[in-house]
């Protein structure tokens, strides 16, 4: 198993909030809207160090979205920041109509998606996010693992045209991404022969912890980590499924209409094979801590391990 | 600067274009479309500064008008066409498979003169608002115009806009509610009364005129009126009463041609009362 030692834990929330910063000082056309979550979002060094291009718009999110939408007439590129949930769900028309099938400059830019929220419960955990946004046309889909990726996403999505939607999350998890981010191409973590784990968000640790154990137990994993969820990089995903002759995904999300949906499409119109999936299945969130949640909801390398004997089981 | 007769016969025309294209496809909205017609006639012919020959996204240092009402994209388009911005000949080509000129106004077939899609109700002013702000942004003079319907304004992101207009002071926005007291399913004030709208706009931090939107002298002057209004914090709202069906007698006093075309026969009777002023598409 390739080693991805860290020395810290950071949240990809702060990855956000110092890419726009540093976006803030190299692209003047960058312009930044908040919902009333400045502090949650990190946008507070955008806004200090250009007030003159940070719009909060108070607790009126399809508001921001439209006028998101407007200020690309003119040559402006707006990041749009408040909770995932609030992102999407809430805006879901708005974005809609507004920015995708307008085909607007805009990138939604949405902080504590999923379980890992924690002790705020289920009206703010969306779980429906990715599939939500993925189903629009045009839209690009992007789910990062740490700190180091957030904070290139962040800046890679201000150089592409188009609408973007770029999820990240709250807690605090291990740096350790060494490798260049391109939007809409996979990373090869690890190689194996046995099984290949795609994994996204905060599920890319799990995944790499998850390795370590299979391979102490004789299975070769391969490890991709799949931050463009849409546009999907279907060949790397063929690639490496046509190799091992079986799959796990694994990500913060509801199963349906999530990563797995999406590469199960792929393989099954290609290769069908043995598909297990780590996600959450049908069902709503609750309160507790993170590293509660995510135990109880399976969305940790024990679960991934798991669903890998299955899908290595499934082979035979 | 055509005169206010010229402008008159020019809104005739555009009425025109609005019953046979809306009879060319037995569908569309021709009641809001000929009510408007003046209003939009007014901005694209006298009063706003645009460039109609050369569209591009941004409209730099133009005026821009965003219609939040999707649904009258009839005389949207109708007024476009006569203004340079396409072919009058495409007209013909409005709410059919493979038309750029789509049931609701869209930038997604690439039509000359729209910048945003609408339709869905409520989001045009949002959009209009952040245009507004780029100008400031970019140290551009041009006007932001929209047009809203009154039963739009139900929605609740018209004021969840109305408000963060007020509090930034976005001074270079002239709104304007087509205000004909009619929805779908029947008159405002049966269907969700909207009380006394020019008190909610001034409470809401507006600076707020009224108009009669179909009387093109009264149009045009208080259009100019309201540009003297710009430039001093607050963002403008013109209440504009109109008569939803406005120049074809049995479509007046009534909602049931919000959403309704005229058949053969209907459409005879219509162009009786609208005079060819341009040469009909």
């Amino acid at each position: 198993m390739e080693k991805y030692p860290y020395t810290e834990k950071k949240d990809t929330r702060s990855g956000f909030g110092d890419g726009l910063t540093e976006l803030g000082r190299e692209n003047e056309n960058v312009v930044a809207l908040c919902a009333d979550l400045t502090g949650s979002l990190k946008m507070n060094d955008f806004e200090n160090e250009n007030p003159d291009r940070f719009f909060q718009v108070g607790i009126a999110e399809a508001n921001m979205i439209g006028i998101a939408a407007g200020m690309t007439i003119g040559g402006k590129i707006p990041f749009t920041g408040t909770f995932a949930n609030f992102s999407t769900s809430r805006v879901y028309d708005q974005i809609r109509q507004s920015v995708a099938y307008s085909g607007k400059n805009v990138k939604i830019c949405a902080s504590h998606a999923g379980l890992t929220l924690g002790e705020d419960g289920a009206t703010h955990q969306v779980l429906e996010d990715i599939g939500m946004m993925k189903m629009l046309p045009g839209m690009t889909v992007i789910n990062p693992c740490d700190y180091n990726q957030t904070k290139a996403a962040t800046k890679a999505i201000a150089d592409h045209n188009g609408p973007v939607y770029l999820r990240f999350g709250r807690p605090k998890v291990p740096v350790f991404m060494n490798k260049e981010f391109v939007i809409g191409e996979a990373i090869m973590l690890n190689e194996g022969t046995d099984v290949t784990i795609f994994a996204t968000g905060h599920l890319v640790w799990e995944a790499i912890q998850a390795g370590e154990q299979l391979e102490a137990k004789g299975i070769s994993a391969e490890i991709i980590n799949i931050h463009t969820i849409k546009p999907l990089d279907a060949k790397a995903v063929l690639e490496s499924a046509n190799k091992t002759k079986c799959v796990v995904t694994a990500e913060e999300h509801m199963r349906n209409g999530g990563l797995g949906d999406s590469i199960a499409q792929v393989i099954s119109a290609n290769n069908p094979m043995p598909i297990e999936y780590v996600a959450v299945n049908d069902s709503f969130g609750e309160s507790g801590t993170p590293d509660q949640l995510m135990e109880k909801y399976g969305l940790n390398a024990e679960a991934i391990v798991a669903a890998a004997e299955k899908a290595v089981a499934r082979k035979a | 600067m055509p005169t206010i007769v010229e402008l008159e016969n020019t809104a005739s025309q555009v009425r025109r274009d609005i019953v046979r294209m809306v009879n060319g496809v037995m569908s569309g909205h021709p009641g809001g479309s000929l009510g408007c017609a003046d209003y939009l006639v007014a901005l694209y012919f006298e009063v706003m500064n645009h460039n109609a020959s050369d569209f591009n996204m941004d409209g730099t240092n133009e005026d821009l008008f965003f219609l939040s009402n999707g649904h009258i994209s009839p005389v949207f388009y109708s007024v476009l066409a006569r203004s340079g911005y396409f072919n009058v000949a495409e007209l013909a080509t409005f709410r059919k498979l493979n038309t750029r000129l789509q049931g609701h106004p869209t930038t997604h077939e690439g039509l000359e003169g729209i910048r945003i899609a609408s339709g869905s109700l409520g989001q045009g002013l949002s959009v209009a608002i952040g245009a507004a702000e780029t100008k400031k942004l970019n140290n551009d003079k041009g006007i932001i115009f929209t047009l809203h319907g009154d039963g739009e304004i139900q929605e609740g992101q018209i004021w969840e806009a109305a408000m963060y207009a007020a509090h930034n002071k976005i001074d270079n926005l002239i709104s304007v509610i087509d205000y004909n007291h009619k929805q779908i399913d029947g008159d405002i004030s049966d269907v969700l009364n909207l009380g006394d709208i020019n008190a909610k706009w001034q409470a809401f931090g507006w600076d707020v005129m009224e108009m009669n939107g179909n009387n093109m002298t009264e149009v045009i002057t208080k259009l100019n009126e309201a540009k003297t209004h710009l430039g001093k914090g607050k963002p403008v709202m013109i209440i504009m009463k109109t008569e939803m069906g406005q120049g074809v007698d049995y479509m007046m006093g009534t909602h049931k041609w919000h959403g309704n075309a005229p058949n053969d026969e209907q459409l005879a009777d219509a162009l009786s009362q609208l005079e060819e002023t341009l040469g009909d598409y």
